[in-house]
This record gives structure tokens, C-alpha cells and sequence, in this order.
């Protein structure tokens, strides 16, 4: 089988290329979504840092708020700096259904066995 | 990318010929390895969080374990892990303009921002050594009470607080306290506390100082070395417990003293290796460190070696001859996926 990262001008590639004014726009928006991430990493150490680890309900929300924008950053990632945003509906479908399938379930799962094990050291020691 | 999804009617799409997803093999097996790569990791955190909730001992906080600089006394919550990060996403944004060079065919440019990814990726490679050094040799020492006693502490804020240690509860010695206990039990020293300070006489071989820095390499006069008894409690503990508040207890002098004299027999640690370590009395904290940043790790090498590769392979112009950059594109993808998880482990690891 020919390997296809050998073949001369393939036409998925050179599907992929763009001129000079297309060029500009693209780095424009690559420069504003680095913007995006820095700043919010550094919200993050911020909160981190400034507010203490408490069981009250202000660090509770935060903690919320650290997997959320974790996310956000994630989607960043994946939709422009890996192009997953380009490409055909049923790529992003076949990259990101399986994997949220998978992992929601081991999420699930996860804490119903943690907590259970938790109610177990709590009730027994 | 533009032009990437051209038109194809739907009944066209799967009935061969081409491609469904409009991409080559190459790019959709890497994306196909990349979603199986990201489960693994998926499993490695998520596995973190079941042992972290279900952890009957204290947990510790990611803040006040990270918190030094290197070649700077005190304490920097979670800076240099911010530097770890803004590098890793900064070798990420130089990665994804070196493939927007290669949509253009601009060789020089291709080179240029490979470069800076490969020695963006070095740098990280470098800090999570020096991370992990300081983990290792630990930052004091930790041991747990062994008798329930009530001490006179003071706070954030230097206000008295009268702190209630149950037996086992872990305590940690700052660091210059601990790395003058740790040198001296290594060294046979003999060791007195009393009056609310460490005191340190130096065995008779005496080949070094109290403070093990022997510049000549000659016999010191055994002078004992007074240390300050500094001892943190409430440190390096986990939040939702019953919701009390974890302040940053101080304990000198006296006080420290009692609790140094009541130390469970072979409870001290010094550090963190695979079996104890000082931040915790579970020893699973660090074996998660060890496992879920050394599997990034191994990925950011291998990374910077791909990235090597494809960067030696612009300069001698590989891909102008093939007449497209495709594999920067490739290798982009699992670059970007290195800091995609790195995002993840900065978030569960050190922040939440």
C-alpha cells in the first residue's frame, strides 16, 4: 500500500493550503485565542492562590468554576489550535462522541465507587 | 482549514474513492491514536479522583505542596507551575503557526516556529525535572503525633488559636528545621531538642559542620547548632473533611517542642519516594504524582523528538519536494494534545 504522507501533492493537503490574506486572518485569530488561554491560566492561579481551601460553599463554586473553564480552554485547543472546528461534521462526531461516552460513564462511576468507599472508611474506622 | 471540506453529495460520501472525512489516513489515524491516548490519560486522573474521595486521611492541597522557586526562599503558590503551563501553551501556539506556515509552503517560517517549539518543549521538559527534584528530596519533613494533645498555635494573621491534635495527625517542619534533622540523622549527630529549639552536636568523626557545608572538606570544631523549632500544622490537608477551615497553623518554639517530643515512632519522612512521602500519610498522593506527570513527561519527550525530526526534515526540504507540510500537521496534533492534557493535570493536580 502506497503510504499517502509520501505521495506528492495530495489533494487532501493541498486542499488544506491558503494564500497570504487568508494567512493574516488565521494567525489574527491563533494571536487572540493565546490571548485567551494566557489570561485565563492566569485567572486561575489567581483564584487559586487567593482563595483558601475550606469546605464552605464560596470554594465549592470555584472549584466548579476551574473545571468549567478547564473546558473551555480544552475546546480552545481542540476546535482551533488542532482544526477539529475545520474539519467535516462526522470526524468531530467520530473524535468526541466516543470519548465523552466513555469518559462520562468512568466519571460516573468513579465517584459512585469513591464516595461509597469514603462511607465505608468514615463509618469503620 | 479553508478549502479542507469540499462539497461531496451525502450518498457519495461512503461509497469509496475518497476519503469521508476529507482528510488523509495519516491525519485520521492520528486522530484515531489521540482519542485512545486521551482515555488513557482520561483513566489516570479520573482514577486520581476516586482514590482522592474516597481517601479516609487527609488529603494535600496542591498549593501549599508546589510552592517554591528555584534558587528563592518562600512561598510562591502554584508560580512555577503557572510557568509550566504558559511555556507549554506558548510551544503550542508556536507549533499551530508553524503548520499555518506550511498551508502557505513558507519553508523559512516552518523552521522558524518548529524551532521555537522544539526548545519551548525542552524548557518544560526542564522545569518538571527540577519539579521533580524538589518533590523528591521534600521541603522539611513531616511525622505524625502520636499521643491526642491541644496546642497554642497562632494563625495567618498571628492570632492565638488553640489547635486540637488527634493521634496520627501529620504535622510538617518547615524547611530549614527539617533539613538540619534530616542532615544530622544522617550523619549520626547527636540530636537534643529542648528549650524550644533543635539542637544539633556534631559526631566525633566530624567531617563536617552542623550545617553540612564543609567548604575544605576539613574537621570542624564539634560547636552545636541551634535551630528554631518551626513546626506547620493544618498543612498539606484535604479540604472537604468536615469543612473546617484550613488556615496555615504556626506552632514555635515550647509548644513545637511537645509536639516534636510526642512523634510517633517511625513516622518521620523526609521527602517522597513510592512508598511514603512527607506531604501526607497516604502514600498515594505521590505515587499519582510520580504516575500521572511522568506519563505526561514521557509524552512531552517523545513529542520533542518527533518534533526534532520533523524540523530537521523541513531544513533539508522534505516536504517543499512533496509539495505539501502535511506531516507538521500530523505532529501538530499530538503536540497539541500534550498541552491538552497538561491542562487537565494543571486543573486536578495542583488547583482544585
Amino acid at each position: 500500500m502506497e503510504r499517502d504522507d509520501l505521495i506528492v501533492n495530495d489533494s487532501y493537503s493541498l486542499n488544506a493550503k491558503h494564500g497570504e490574506e487568508e494567512g493574516k486572518k488565521i494567525r489574527k485569530k491563533l494571536y487572540m485565542v493565546t490571548g485567551i488561554l494566557t489570561l485565563l491560566t492566569v485567572f486561575e492561579i489567581f483564584m487559586g492562590v487567593y482563595f483558601k481551601r475550606n469546605g464552605t460553599f464560596t470554594w465549592e463554586t470555584i472549584k466548579l468554576l476551574f473545571i468549567v473553564l478547564t473546558l473551555v480552554k480544552a475546546a480552545y485547543i481542540v476546535l482551533i489550535f488542532m482544526h477539529l472546528g475545520d474539519e467535516r461534521k462526522n470526524l468531530k462526531y467520530v473524535v468526541l462522541l466516543p470519548y465523552a461516552l466513555f469518559i462520562l460513564y468512568l466519571i460516573f462511576i468513579g465517584l459512585y465507587e469513591g464516595l461509597s468507599v469514603q462511607h465505608l472508611n468514615n463509618t469503620f474506622r | 482549514m479553508a478549502g479542507q471540506a469540499q462539497a461531496v453529495s451525502k450518498d457519495q460520501l461512503w461509497s469509496g474513492g475518497q476519503s469521508p472525512f476529507g482528510i488523509s489516513y495519516g491525519k485520521m489515524m492520528m486522530w484515531y491514536f489521540l482519542v485512545s491516548d486521551a482515555l488513557t490519560f482520561g483513566g489516570l486522573l479520573t482514577a486520581y479522583g476516586v482514590i482522592r474521595h474516597g481517601s479516609a486521611d487527609l488529603w494535600p492541597v496542591g498549593e501549599q505542596v508546589f510552592e517554591s522557586l528555584p534558587g528563592l526562599h518562600g512561598s510562591y503558590p502554584l508560580i512555577y507551575v503557572a510557568l509550566m503551563t504558559f511555556i507549554l501553551i506558548i510551544s503550542s501556539v508556536t507549533m499551530v503557526l508553524a503548520v499555518e506556515a506550511g498551508h502557505r509552503m513558507d519553508k523559512k517560517g516552518v523552521i522558524k516556529w518548529m524551532g521555537y517549539t522544539v526548545i519551548g518543549g525542552l524548557f518544560f521538559i526542564g522545569s518538571q525535572v527540577w519539579e521533580w527534584s524538589h518533590f523528591i528530596h521534600g521541603s522539611g519533613g513531616g511525622f505524625q503525633v502520636s499521643a491526642p494533645m491541644t496546642v497554642a498555635a497562632t494563625d495567618d494573621h498571628k492570632q492565638p488559636v488553640a489547635m486540637e491534635l488527634t493521634g496520627g495527625s501529620w504535622v510538617h517542619m518547615t524547611s530549614d528545621l527539617g533539613h538540619a534533622y534530616e542532615h544530622a540523622l544522617e550523619h549520626g549527630d547527636h540530636i537534643e531538642i529542648s528549650n524550644g529549639k533543635l539542637i544539633i552536636t556534631p559526631a566525633a568523626h566530624g567531617d563536617h559542620d552542623a550545617h553540612g557545608h564543609d567548604a575544605h572538606g576539613e574537621a570542624h570544631a564539634a560547636a552545636p547548632q541551634e535551630y528554631p523549632l518551626e513546626i506547620v500544622l493544618n498543612k498539606y490537608t484535604l479540604e472537604h473533611k468536615d469543612g473546617k477551615d484550613l488556615r496555615k497553623l504556626m506552632v514555635t518554639g515550647e509548644e513545637a517542642e511537645k509536639i516534636m517530643k510526642n512523634m510517633a515512632s517511625n513516622t518521620l519522612v523526609f521527602g517522597a519516594n513510592l512508598s511514603k512521602n512527607e506531604y501526607a500519610v497516604q502514600q498515594q498522593y505521590a505515587n499519582f504524582f510520580f504516575f500521572i506527570t511522568g506519563f505526561h513527561g514521557f509524552h512531552v519527550i517523545q513529542g520533542v523528538v518527533i518534533n526534532l525530526i520533523i524540523f530537521l526534515m523541513a531544513v533539508r526540504g522534505v516536504f517543499e519536494r512533496r509539495g505539501h507540510y502535511e506531516m507538521v500537521e500530523k505532529v501538530g496534533l499530538f503536540w497539541h494534545f500534550v498541552d491538552l492534557v497538561w491542562v487537565f493535570v494543571f486543573t486536578f493536580f495542583y488547583l482544585v
